[in-house]
């Protein structure tokens, strides 16, 4: 079985499959509104220029959130 | 009854970034009426569509990602759909990210209003290969889908045409959309429902399987509303806890996470269903590479620092024309009324009060104008997005929002800004407890109208280092800004930042339609809203510099002696007669300068010397301050006026600069004390009433009245205790 890990030790180019987000009330539901829900595949596509926030891209478009609010989603990378 | 058909509503929703405003636009083409929805400050634009002899009344919705209680715009376009029951939703979607933008219309189908989806920028779907059966969806969702691209207006007149047959076949009839929530949920669900139409619980506004949903989801407004309406309400708030609870231990979730991922699975199996028959090449390439420059670690901030530059250089350049020639012609207006009425308080209120009232106000159209021009254009083709996501790191520490840094720019962050855009220019920022941060602080930059103060008082303190000392004062407000932000997002705005979580939309060309709308919308908001009030308030401070002036025996005493030294001049030889006339001119300033101290401003200064002392501020100083308030710049003309020099320009202050320079009395410990007062002091009043209108609250705008004065002269007072004893 792969390995889970924290949306933020993705590195640039990665890509990998949301497994779980720990993150409830307005974060949460946020991160939920963007598409972001268990069994989605992003890409992380860039970085701001202080590493802080990242962008990512979903199914056909781009969004960003910070390192912090990157940290309540698990994911299982891609090859 | 229902309406008669002439008078039909929609309600245009949809994400942001969907291209719900150009869709506005085309649908509804000039014919719209800007509003505001109450308590909050995002726009209720109203218009009128019309298909041949049909109309159809467009209420556009603030643009939502979903229908839940967290954020203003959510709360507001619900009320707008419960409340004013519009007879047809009109959801916009952004075609090419069909997937997310279902998750909306999904709510709204759940709500059960008469629905149709509007599947806009079908011309970039088109060019990214992609096909989407739009008859398939149509079936598979049992609403009505129109193809169509806003920003030619393709496909618009269809939708029209749809949304009225809708509207007209449905007659304001709600049929809520049902969808299965799996094991956890689904029982729990219908055993809500059926203790809801048992007792008729808040069902005469709202579905009954919508608000069992919205109480799992825990939603705060619902809860509210339930509480007041019946016992009930404790009943179902404890079947949420209890499912809530089994959620929690048999899968470490919330019921929310829940209903959100069977919302997604719904959209998932209709799209599979053939509803997109050609897959999607990725074709964000273009976007992609532009960010691999624009956000670049290097490139990326030295193009936006010049690109901010820009925008100021621009709005203060190009706006420097027509204000010099809206000043040219007040100052000709005011001229030819001084020419043709007697000298007197008529004379006085027409030219001071009223013609300098609204002058004012319209000085300030023109960099309005050109910053929302400019603000629109970053904001629609995208770039703004950008710019949040590269300072966010940096403004986040102080508690604000990488947004922020435009309306500091333009207040004067780059000295000589103007706080009245700048405070406009917060209106990008939609996280409200940063954007209150923001305007609350971006009027200590160093604005164009304090600068000739700044250069007053530098003059006469650091003759030898101006610059360094004008750079010192710039960065000590930038310093000030982030830090007071700080203190206040600690103190009475706390709360945790907003999420950040956003869009970065592709880069778009924006359509000049709709720059043009967006920027004379605002525009015309400030001369209507403003202008009254700005005029109200001008004329009371004129009062308040004039009335009572002096009493009657003086006056007759200083007519008198002018009278006397008239004569006298009349009568002398021409060789004696300059220095008579020099004589005449120090009479009319004492003259001048005592009447001032007469005023009520000029009482109230005095009266204040005992506590103003401790910073260092005598009455003459006080008095300044208090006309600052009207305009930064009158406090150089208003001491020159204290020091009975007569007229001073602000731009012109070197016989100013030489009195104070002589003057014992202005020791560096006041020169510093009143830099830092008049740097963090009450806005002047044109930037309190954009704090009011930007904030939407006269609370706010008398918060940083009664703050920032409290807070300058706390400072003010410390930093001259400070250099005396140094």
């Amino acid at each position: 079985m792969t390995e889970h890990v924290g949306l933020r030790s993705l590195k640039l180019g990665q890509k990998a499959r949301i497994v779980s987000i720990s993150s409830g009330g307005e974060l949460g539901r946020r991160i939920r509104d963007m598409g972001l829900v268990p069994g989605s595949e992003i890409e992380v596509v860039g970085r701001a220029p202080l590493k802080d926030p990242v962008a990512l891209r979903l199914k056909n478009f781009t969004l960003t959130l910070r390192n912090n609010e990157a940290d309540a989603i698990q994911v299982e990378p891609l090859p | 009854m229902n309406p008669p058909a002439s008078h039909l509503t929609a309600a245009l929703a949809g994400n942001p970034n969907a291209g719900k405003t150009t869709l506005f636009n085309a649908l509804t083409g000039a014919r719209q009426h800007v509003g505001n929805y109450p308590g909050i400050t995002v726009d209720k634009k109203v218009g009128v569509a019309r298909a041949g002899d049909r109309r159809l009344t467009v209420v556009d919705l603030p643009g939502t990602y979903s229908l839940t209680a967290y954020t203003q715009e959510e709360l507001v376009a619900r009320k707008v759909l419960v409340e004013e029951r519009p007879d047809v939703v009109v959801d916009v979607l952004n075609a090419t990210v069909l997937e997310r933008n279902l998750y909306l219309a999904v709510q709204l189908m759940e709500m059960g209003l008469p629905l149709v989806l509007a599947l806009n920028m079908m011309d970039e779907v088109r060019a990214k290969g992609m096909e989407i059966d739009l008859k398939r969806l149509s079936e598979l969702l049992g609403v009505p889908v129109v193809g169509c691209t806003a920003r030619n207006s393709e496909g618009v007149r269809e939708l029209v045409e749809t949304a009225l047959d809708l509207a007209e076949e449905r007659r304001g009839s709600w049929r809520p959309l049902h969808i299965s929530y799996g094991p956890d949920l689904d029982p729990v669900l219908s055993e809500m429902v059926c203790a809801i139409e048992r007792e008729a619980f808040l069902t005469a506004t709202y579905p009954p399987r919508w608000l069992a949903l919205k109480y799992l989801e825990g939603d705060e407004e619902v809860l509210a509303l339930g509480r007041a309406a019946g016992p009930l309400a404790a009943t179902l708030e404890a079947m949420a806890a209890k499912v809530a609870d089994h959620c929690q231990k048999t899968l470490a979730s919330y019921p929310e996470a829940l209903i959100a991922d069977y919302r997604y699975g719904f959209i998932a199996s209709v799209l599979k269903q053939g509803v997109i028959l050609a897959g999607v090449r990725e074709r964000i390439a273009f976007s992609d590479s532009l960010d691999r420059v624009l956000t670049h670690k290097v490139l990326g901030p030295v193009l936006m620092f010049a690109v901010l530059y820009g925008v100021y250089e621009l709005t203060f350049r190009l706006g420097a024309y027509p204000m010099d020639w809206l000043g040219n012609f007040f100052g000709l207006l005011g001229d030819g009324v001084t020419a043709l009425l007697p000298e007197g308080l008529l004379r006085s209120l027409l030219v001071s009060g009223v013609i300098d009232g609204v002058g004012g106000v319209l000085s300030f159209v023109p960099l309005i104008l050109i910053i929302f021009m400019l603000i629109a254009f970053l904001e629609d083709s995208g770039y703004m997005a950008r710019i949040a996501y590269m300072l966010d790191r940096v403004f986040r520490t102080f508690g604000l929002h990488g947004c922020s840094v435009m309306p500091f720019i333009v207040s004067g962050g780059i000295a000589g800004g103007c706080a009245v855009p700048g405070v406009m220019a917060a209106r990008t920022l939609r996280s409200q407890r940063e954007k209150l941060a923001t305007i609350l602080t971006a009027p200590f930059m160093t604005c164009g109208a304090k600068l000739p103060v700044f250069i007053l008082l530098v003059g006469v303190f650091f003759p030898d280092n101006q610059a360094q000392a004008l750079f010192g004062i710039t960065l000590t407000a930038w310093l000030a800004a982030l830090l007071v932000a700080k203190l206040l997002r600690a103190t009475i705005i706390r709360g945790p930042s907003t999420p950040f979580v956003m869009e970065l939309p592709p880069y778009r060309l924006p359509t000049l339609k709709g720059l043009v709308i967006h920027t004379w919308e605002r525009t015309w908001q400030y001369i209507k809203k403003a202008g009254t009030v700005i005029l109200a308030i001008s004329v009371i401070l004129w009062a308040a510099m004039t009335f009572p002036g002096l009493s009657a025996p003086e006056a007759e005493r200083y007519a008198a002696a002018r009278a006397e030294l008239a004569a006298r001049i009349e009568a002398a030889p021409a060789a004696a007669r300059p220095a008579m006339q020099a004589e005449l001119e120090t009479l009319v300033a004492g003259e001048q300068r005592d009447r001032l101290q007469g005023s009520l401003a000029g009482r109230m200064g005095t009266a204040l010397e005992k506590v103003t002392a401790l910073a260092g501020f005598d009455w003459r100083t006080n008095i300044a301050l208090i006309g600052g308030f009207a305009a930064k710049e009158v406090i150089v003309s208003t001491l020159a006026t204290a020091y009975s020099l007569g007229e001073v320009e602000a731009e012109a202050s070197a016989p100013l600069v030489e009195r104070l320079a002589g003057d014992p009395a202005w020791t560096l410990a006041r020169g510093v004390s009143l830099i830092l007062f008049i740097m963090l002091y009450a806005p002047c009043f044109v930037t309190v009433l954009a704090i009011r209108q930007e904030s939407g609250s006269w609370k706010w705008a008398a918060f940083s009245l009664a703050f920032n004065t409290l807070l300058a002269f706390a400072l003010a007072a410390g930093a001259y205790q400070l250099v005396l004893r140094l």
